[in-house]
């Protein structure tokens, strides 16, 4: 066995040992509704478990990085695959961390499932390890990146300390907008499981099909897709004998190919959803509210403010003064509007909103969920949408 | 009250200062392309290129003469044309206290020699190798004429094809008195 | 007519607008009497934009010194920067496109959409004069904002009494009060304990004060002093020599004077690509993405010259080398403030052409000669009374124009050439007209010919030049800012007040933020003094489902 492949089982361990501390914190959870001594001491047994088992996974994870960067020569953050698996490491340290400061264990309940939907999303993208190309040969890539992902992940436990507050605050038995963007949340995150049963099914089945079509600077060019077209690219030729033949054609703009994923994941993220609807027959947040029943209001507001607080220094060294001091070295401009810098000043620009809110028009409860939720979903766009579409125009960054 | 009123003059300080600044630095940032490249009326920057024959020329050593400077290319149609009217008005000046210096952007010796014999110009050619003098005026576009007056100062900055008639009123305007 | 002082039970004349007495703390509106917990943010002080409002600037000042005004235009400003990532900026849009009119390609490329967004000017927005007024603005909310707010609370911290009204301890957040067996003891237990928990202890009788990381509470001016060095370096950069941002494109062996460095002059000496040979780690997806993943390293290795003081320009006489080096993406060549970036490249231009004088029939050889592009000669002597003479060369010819051949660039992009070629058996010579792949024979059937051996190519190298003395102004900025968030976030100031009057003990305690840390405060003070038990008047119940905190 090679440290690649050590790494991506040590990786996978990681992620099983998330799966089942997710179980243990549902217990610790479930008993601490009972207020006898001799539950809350189970309560507390269950909550032990769960934190040890998300430590040992949190050190395989680290292993991980560890070895991947052994064999890569560099720290594995170069791509989309391992920086999000990045990602998702320092969402569980950062819940490590403040678990130990208010040993809140209502939000292991959601951030590990946060971080098993990170983990499986990064999978879906090519974990092979690739030489970096000279613009990313630095130091600073290292200390950029991971103090960048670190500070998001702070970051994002305000978020999940936001959920699990709006998830017990907010009625669900009338209708309300606090109702319906609470299950628009969780409509998002059941379509990112749609996106990973949608990957994980066409590849199983090794679908591939190739075309070749003309882009938008009118030149010939092939693409190849790993899932049934839905959409075909601009004047498409069909390479692949035997496959679907695309249902609509796009303009030369639009990359079809992409289109075609996220129309995947919206289709089996909605089929599944609705499925959980019909069997369940209540809503998606219904089904979670009862967990968070016991939920401290009062702690779940202090988390989310203090890992704002927390966080965005951090943020603000990593994402902006780091990134600018590299960009001075590599490039002889500190700053340079690319997308992805505006939108990791966008961020930072949300967080000092928020903590203006909060500090001078006394914004806190759900009003400070909702923004902390929010600015995850601004983390998530940068991290998503700004590197998959719009930095695509980039081939030096 | 002495201390509101303190407080009043303190308030429109910081305002207007900050005020300014700002408008200074948005109205500088967007002028700012201007104020890099040379100007009518600015010192014409001093240089010395070497002509085919050998013969270094310095535009300072040329004080008291008007200098008719004008940057070119064999490649480029517009200079080719303008070429000829240069020469007959470079006979009808040169002798009265005017220098044509025809300046080509580092093209090869050969090919500006073989351009040089073909039109038989009588002016001074200077071949300036790294585009140091072309900095120093920010020329552009070719061609592109520049006129010294005899006091050293750039009087007028012409880009684009001229008729000879222009060039015989262009060095009658930098003719020394 | 206006009020100039507000006067409270204590004696104290305090300025208007102020909500708890700046001696005793006792609420001065009826707002303030009404509520279960006093507003604390600025200490109760007045916030001095809310004093006074009757002239045009007092208007300005406290339309800037508003919070709401700021927020709004931190908005405002974030929502413009992201319209401005629709689409790519002009500065990223391909230079060599064909199509020069910037607003032409965007219609072309994005359609009826592009053609708007570059009408509006949204191709171009962070440089447009509104975003640029936008970041103004926010500058001056923030430098306004910090005066009105900072020197007030700074005053009421500086001059903090023990003693303070019942009223206002009442009204904090946390409180405690109770009977104590032995009031003077459990004050000195309290005091002593305290001590022992870092806190700073004064005593005034029966009063005590207890502080800790006042530090904190400067920490948000702090950060906005640095963010407002960072903007005013910024906009230094228009001092004319500050800034210099320029680019160039050097051919291998060429040297030119450095736009931006005046004096300076930059020699090409080989432009080097490198690549990894190891294509079996090639990941797809970076392919699709269009990154060269081949690429292992660009680099140009390149000197630098520097004319003596007082030279001209175009004065290569007296050039001396200051800096040879390897300039690499990431590691740029640094000298005297400027720095040149590797940037660019292009690989392959034609250099020169080898051609062979042979006869035609026979294809017997006279020899050969290379022709340098760049700096062709006139005459090529083959030796043995054969030579061929060049008559016109045209870098990048481009067909007949008026009966004369013309060149479009004096780049050798598609070089031709009118030859001369003599022999002994053709003394009197031949002329061809030679371009790539054709050749013509102007004056009738020639016995010898140009035949073509091989190209010689060179690369180029693109660079761009730098130079920011606004840098330093930068760091400083950047470092206290971060100083100041992280002063702001990582401390919080705590206070505790305790008056014990006839053994009856009044607690109140106030923190700027993270109320869990205070609370384990006094957990930590209960575990070595008796204390009655404390309350947080603010918790959150879990019935919480109203707006909460809005005004």
């Amino acid at each position: 066995m090679n440290l690649l492949s050590l790494s991506g089982n040590l990786l996978f361990v990681a992620f099983i040992a998330y799966l089942i501390a997710t179980f243990f914190f549902g217990g610790a959870v479930k008993n601490s509704h009972d207020k006898t001594e001799a539950a809350s001491r189970h309560a507390d047994r269950w909550g032990k478990l769960a934190i040890s088992i998300t430590i040992i996974g949190f050190i395989s994870h680290l292993s991980y990085f560890i070895t991947r960067w052994v064999y890569t020569g560099h720290a594995p953050v170069s791509n989309m695959f391992e920086f999000t698996t990045a990602f998702g490491m320092f969402i569980v340290l950062a819940f490590i961390v403040m678990y130990f400061m208010y040993r809140a264990t209502v939000i292991g309940l959601v951030a590990l499932p946060i971080a098993i939907l990170i983990i499986g999303y990064a999978a879906m993208f090519p974990t092979d390890a690739s030489p970096l190309v000279p613009s990313l040969q630095s130091n600073w890539l290292t200390i950029h990146v991971i103090t960048a992902a670190l500070g998001q992940a702070v970051l994002s436990i305000s978020a999940l300390a936001g959920l699990v507050y709006l998830l017990k605050v907010v009625k669900l038995d009338k209708p309300s907008k606090d109702r319906f963007f609470l299950e628009a949340v969780m409509f998002f995150l059941v379509v990112v499981i749609g996106f990973v049963i949608a990957s994980t099914t066409f590849s199983a089945m090794g679908y591939e099909a190739e075309f070749t079509y003309i882009n938008k600077e009118e030149q010939q060019a092939q693409i190849k897709y790993d899932m049934p077209p839905i959409f075909g690219m601009n004047q498409y030729q069909q390479l692949t004998e035997g496959t679907m033949k695309p249902l609509i054609e796009t303009p030369p703009l639009i990359n079809a190919k992409k289109l075609t994923t996220v129309t995947w994941a919206l289709l089996i993220g909605s089929v599944l959803y609705v499925l959980i609807r019909l069997i369940a027959r209540r809503r998606v947040s219904a089904i979670f509210q009862p967990l968070v029943k016991r939920a401290n209001l009062d702690l779940m507001d202090e988390i989310g403010y203090r890992s704002v607080l927390i966080g965005f220094p951090i943020f603000s060294l990593g994402a902006l003064v780091f990134a600018m001091i590299w960009a001075q070295e590599a490039w002889g401009r500190f700053w340079g509007w690319d997308p992805k810098e505006v939108w990791a000043l966008i961020t930072w620009l949300f967080y000092a909103a928020f903590l203006h809110l909060r500090l001078s028009k006394g914004w806190e409860g759900k009003k400070s969920a909702w923004l902390a939720i929010v600015g995850f979903a601004i983390m998530i766009f940068n991290l998503v949408v700004i590197n998959l579409i719009i930095a695509g125009l980039h081939s030096y960054a | 009250m002495d201390k509101k009123k303190k407080r009043l003059v303190m308030r429109t300080v910081i305002l207007a200062v900050l005020v300014i600044g700002i408008a200074y630095t948005i109205y500088a940032a967007a002028t700012q392309d201007k104020t890099k490249t040379l100007q009518v009326g600015d010192d014409a920057p001093d240089f010395v290129l070497t002509d085919l024959e050998g013969n270094k020329h310095k535009l300072s050593d040329y004080k008291g003469q008007g200098v008719f400077l004008n940057f070119w290319g064999t490649w480029c149609p517009p200079c080719e044309k303008e070429m000829p009217y240069m020469n007959s008005q470079y006979e009808v000046y040169k002798d009265q206290g005017i220098e044509m210096l025809a300046v080509n952007i580092a093209q090869s010796e050969f090919e500006v020699q073989t351009f040089v014999d073909r039109y038989g110009l009588g002016f001074p050619v200077v071949i300036d190798t790294t585009k140091s003098v072309r900095n120093a005026y920010s020329v552009r576009q070719l061609p592109a004429t520049i006129l010294v007056s005899p006091e050293g100062k750039v009087t007028e900055i012409t880009t684009g094809e001229l008729t000879e008639q222009r060039i015989g009123e262009m060095l009658e305007s930098i003719k020394p008195n | 007519m206006e009020k100039e002082t507000v006067i409270c039970t204590c004696g104290h004349e305090n300025p208007f607008g102020t909500k708890l007495c700046e001696k005793c703390g006792n609420p001065l509106t009826e707002e303030e009497k009404n509520t279960k917990v006093v507003d604390m943010r600025y200490d109760g002080k007045a916030i001095r934009s809310k004093t006074y409002n009757k002239s045009f600037v007092d208007k300005v000042w406290n339309f800037f010194s508003s919070v709401k005004v700021g927020i709004t235009l931190i908005v405002i400003l974030l929502l413009a920067a992201s319209i401005g990532t629709f689409l790519p900026q002009e500065m990223y849009v391909n230079a060599g496109s064909p199509i020069a009119d910037k607003g032409a390609y965007y219609e072309s490329v994005y359609g009826f959409f592009g053609k708007i967004y570059y009408m509006l000017g949204l191709t171009d927005l962070y440089s447009s004069w509104w975003f640029q007024i936008l970041v103004g603005m926010l500058g001056i909310s923030i430098i306004v904002a910090s005066i009105d707010r900072g020197i007030p609370l700074h005053k009421s911290l500086k001059n903090q009494r023990v003693k303070r009204h019942a009223s206002f301890m009442k009204r904090q957040r946390v409180i405690a009060s109770g009977e104590v067996a032995d009031g003077e003891t459990t004050l000195n237990d309290i005091e002593k304990q305290l001590k022992a928990q870092k806190f700073k202890v004064r005593r005034d009788g029966t009063a005590l004060l207890a502080e800790k990381n006042r530090i904190s509470r400067y920490g948000p001016y702090i950060n906005h002093v640095g963010l407002i060095i960072f903007l005013v370096g910024v906009s230094l950069r228009v001092v004319p020599g500050f800034y210099v941002d320029e680019s160039m494109m050097v051919k291998e062996g060429e040297m030119v004077e450095v736009p931006g460095m005046p004096g300076y002059y930059f020699k090409n000496e080989k432009f080097i690509l490198e690549t990894h040979d190891n294509n079996g780690q090639l990941s797809g997806e970076q392919e699709k993405q269009g990154v060269n993943v081949v690429a292992k390293n660009f680099q140009t290795n390149a000197k630098l010259y520097k004319q003596p003081e007082g030279a001209v320009s175009g004065d290569t006489s007296e050039l001396e080398l200051v800096k040879e080096a390897e300039i690499r993406v990431n590691h740029p060549l640094q000298y005297d403030g400027y720095s040149i970036y590797q940037m660019d490249y292009r690989l392959g231009d034609l250099s020169g052409m080898t051609f062979k004088l042979m006869n035609k029939a026979t294809e017997e050889s006279y020899g050969e000669l290379t022709i340098d592009l760049t700096n062709p000669s006139k005459m090529y002597d083959l030796g043995n009374g054969s030579s061929v003479e060049i008559l016109t060369y045209l870098p990048d010819y481009d067909g007949f124009k008026d009966g004369q051949p013309v060149t479009k660039s004096p780049n050798p992009n598609n070089p031709a050439f009118i030859f001369m070629m003599k022999t002994p058996e053709t003394p009197e010579g031949e002329t061809s007209f030679v371009e790539i792949k054709n050749t013509i024979e102007p004056l009738g059937e020639n016995q010898n010919m140009m035949k073509f051996v091989a190209p010689q190519t060179s690369n180029a190298s693109g660079l761009t030049i730098n130079k920011n003395s606004t840098l330093p102004i930068l760091s400083v900025g950047g470092i206290i800012f971060l100083l100041g968030v992280a002063i702001g976030s990582y401390w919080n100031h705590r206070r505790i007040w305790v008056q014990i009057t006839d053994n009856q003990l009044l607690l109140a305690t106030h923190t700027n933020k993270n109320w869990h840390g205070m609370k384990r405060e006094l957990d930590k003070l209960s575990e070595h003094v008796a204390l009655p038990a404390y309350e947080d008047q603010l918790a959150l119940t879990d019935s919480e489902d109203e707006e909460e905190g809005d005004q």
